[in-house]
């Protein structure tokens, strides 16, 4: 090839134009459809099928009037839209006494979710700092134990839990329940914020101190606006980890009054009383998955981001 | 050393992780205004010492005095410090302007003072255009004089410096090696400064200390280390390429090396060995006589080149001598192949002797 290079640079001296030898030149041509394609396309498509076909169900049902679904074409698409199924399950279905639909339960839900987020995520990052830049004797013990807790099944521990609350006068409370889900949230939040916080070089800790930063400057200042994705990720995992919330919901709230939308929704769709309203009950669910999905929607790139972060430098 | 030239003052300091003992019974004193490079191989403990300067890991025992303060028990922040780090550990999110800043908004400093300082530090590195700019949009060198400047707007006694000059390429680092020296000429603050790159210890330092093993081997000026080693391992460490090292006895005058009797008149015994002491000479290859240069040597021989390494300015050159390998360093200019016969002379006033089994100086 030396040859036909030293070659081909004298003709180039001689001939402003030279001609290419045969074989491949230029940009390499892209693949047709292969066998191996259409296989992998096809098993992608089945399985998205498989995710978006109950979906599909529960949104035409939703929109159909009682007697179209009693029709039994669970597939077809509804022959008259009708979003009366959708205010009654909001505003007018029943569960016990109350007549006043998913609403109510949907407000007791914010209202657990909003300080049950902030309290766990506030805690669990302050928890992560301290555990990962400024381990104490004893701070890999602690860690160990907060991550056992991960792994013990809630079952175990629901009715100790009950009994701590109602020494504590909080049973049956909000403010019972929010603590609850505080808990709960702390140890996948802490190893979630101390493995993040550990891929933070350590020289920029030391030039803080250096710089006279104490524990909670280096933190506001340094730390937290470099980690927005972490927080965006515990955001998301505690959101809908408590809004999806049943078992704790059921358990530690005694009155239906402050049942949260979950408990709720599993009323309305098990009451026995009356006829199956499955429109109402195909959107009285779609509504109560509407928050953890918006929320999704709305953050998913940073969510990837914070959780990559996390799982290679952790 | 009196305390009121004294700057820092680290004494009788021991610290250990567990049972690994990183730093053992170490005493140092830095001057006033003086450059000391703290030198040696990764894992000697230098940066280690440094960080308990610093205040960033607390020794196991022993006081670190800065300015005639015991300062064992202070807070980073409050001893007078500034530290450079070998990553930079610029603050990403703020402006350069921010990074100067933050230590004096920490300090509580007020506003005027605050701009005045930058403005000055900005001046003094030539950092004043990326004033507004992030750290992600300098290159390796601006990063590294603004981690200077976050140390300097801080007017502090002692500067500590984390082999700041090792992320950058072998350029940039000859560069800041200048600007560094030059503006340590004009603050005249005392400097300590780790590092594991000889040349960078030699050029700045005005003392060295060699570290190995959480012990100071040698304590002394470039040329003293250069010329007059202490001992075996700071003889090895220093110097590039390095001595040669030849097994023998010393018999009153003479070094008995197999096959060759060099005579040791010129050398400068700490003290006369007994005869028949085992003893190692270590040669320079730059001392190694060719040439011209041969009739001044009080021993020559003839050797036979066994390999050439040219390098431009210089010519190593390897041959068989006293049973072993031999390096010589020739000029640039020096026509040698192997296979030449060459004649060398050795003086042994420019070696070093060491005791083989306690490996110190003769």
């Amino acid at each position: 090839m030396a040859d036909v290079g030293i070659l081909a640079a004298t003709k180039a001296a001689q001939h402003p134009i030279h001609t290419l030898l045969d074989g491949p030149r230029g940009a390499k041509p892209k693949k047709k459809l292969s066998r191996g394609n259409i296989i992998v396309y096809g098993t992608l498509f089945v399985f998205a099928m498989y995710y978006a076909l109950p979906l599909y169900v529960m949104i035409v049902t939703s929109l159909k009037g009682m007697p179209e679904v009693r029709m039994g074409n669970i597939f077809a698409p509804p022959l008259e839209v009708t979003f009366q199924p959708w205010v009654k399950a909001w505003s007018e279905a029943c569960t016990g006494i109350n007549c006043d639909g998913l609403s109510r339960g949907f407000w007791n839900s914010v209202t657990i979710l909003i300080p049950s987020v902030i309290l766990s995520v506030a805690i669990a990052s302050v928890n992560g700092y301290a555990l990962s830049m400024w381990k104490f004797r004893g701070s890999e013990v602690f860690f160990t134990i907060l991550m056992i807790g991960a792994f013990i099944p809630y079952q175990i521990m629901l009715y100790p839990i009950v009994i701590l609350l109602r020494e504590a006068g909080l049973y049956g409370s909000l403010t019972g329940l929010v603590l609850v889900h505080v808990a709960f949230g702390m140890p996948i939040n802490t190893l979630l914020f101390r493995n993040y916080f550990s891929s933070i070089p350590e020289e920029l800790f030391k030039a803080a101190r250096v710089d006279g930063a104490g524990f909670w400057a280096i933190f506001f200042k340094i730390i937290m606006p470099m980690s927005l994705p972490i927080f965006v990720v515990a955001l998301i995992i505690q959101v809908t980890g408590i809004w999806n919330d049943f078992l704790f919901g059921v358990t530690y709230i005694s009155s239906p009054d402050a049942y949260p939308m979950t408990v709720q929704l599993n009323n309305i769709v098990n009451s026995v009383q009356g006829v199956k309203e499955y429109n109402v009950n195909m959107a009285a669910t779609l509504l109560t998955g509407l928050v953890p999905l918006a929320i999704y929607f709305a953050s998913g790139k940073l969510f990837v981001r914070g959780i990559a972060a996390g799982a290679v430098k952790g | 050393m009196n305390m009121q030239d004294t700057s820092v003052s680290i004494q009788h300091l021991d610290l250990s992780f567990g049972a690994v003992k990183v730093l053992q019974d170490l005493n140092l004193d830095i001057g006033n205004g003086e450059f000391l490079v703290l030198l040696g191989s990764s894992g000697c403990g230098k940066s280690t010492l440094l960080n308990v300067i610093a205040g960033l890991l607390e020794p196991t025992d022993g006081q670190i005095w800065i300015k005639g303060r015991n300062v064992t028990w202070a807070e980073p922040s409050e001893r007078g410090i500034g530290m450079v780090f070998q990553s930079y550990a610029l603050y990403p999110q703020m402006t350069v302007e921010g990074n100067l800043s933050f230590g004096l908004k920490n300090a509580k400093v007020p506003k005027a003072e605050i701009d005045k300082r930058v403005a000055r530090a900005a001046e003094v590195l030539q950092i004043g255009p990326l004033l507004k700019r992030k750290p992600g949009a300098l290159s390796g060198g601006q990063r590294q004089r603004v981690a200077i400047g976050r140390a300097l707007v801080r007017d502090v006694e002692v500067f500590l410096f984390d082999e700041p000059l090792s992320n950058l390429d072998a350029k940039l680092r000859a560069d800041l090696r200048v600007e560094l020296k030059r503006l340590h000429n004009s603050l005249k603050n005392t400097m300590i400064y780790v590092t594991h790159d000889q040349v960078e210890a030699m050029t700045l330092a005005d003392r060295i200390a060699i570290m190995r093993g959480g012990k100071i081997m040698q304590l002394g000026t470039p040329a003293e280390i250069y010329g007059r080693p202490q001992n075996l391992y700071v003889a090895d460490f220093i110097g590039s390429p390095s001595m040669t090292f030849m097994h023998g006895t010393v018999e009153g005058q003479t070094m008995r090396i197999p096959g060759h009797d060099l005579p040791l008149g010129a050398y400068a015994f700490k003290s006369q060995p007994a005869p028949g002491t085992p003893a190692i000479i270590g040669i320079r290859p730059e001392h190694v006589m060719t040439g011209d240069t041969l009739r001044s040597a009080p021993y020559t021989t003839d050797v036979t080149v066994d390999l050439v390494e040219p390098m431009g300015s210089d010519t190593l050159v390897y041959c068989e001598f006293g049973g072993q390998t031999f390096r010589i360093r020739m000029d640039g200019q020096a026509q040698v192949k192997p296979g030449d016969r060459l004649t060398i002379g050795i003086d042994p006033a420019t070696a070093s002797l060491f005791d083989k089994t306690t490996e110190d100086r003769l």
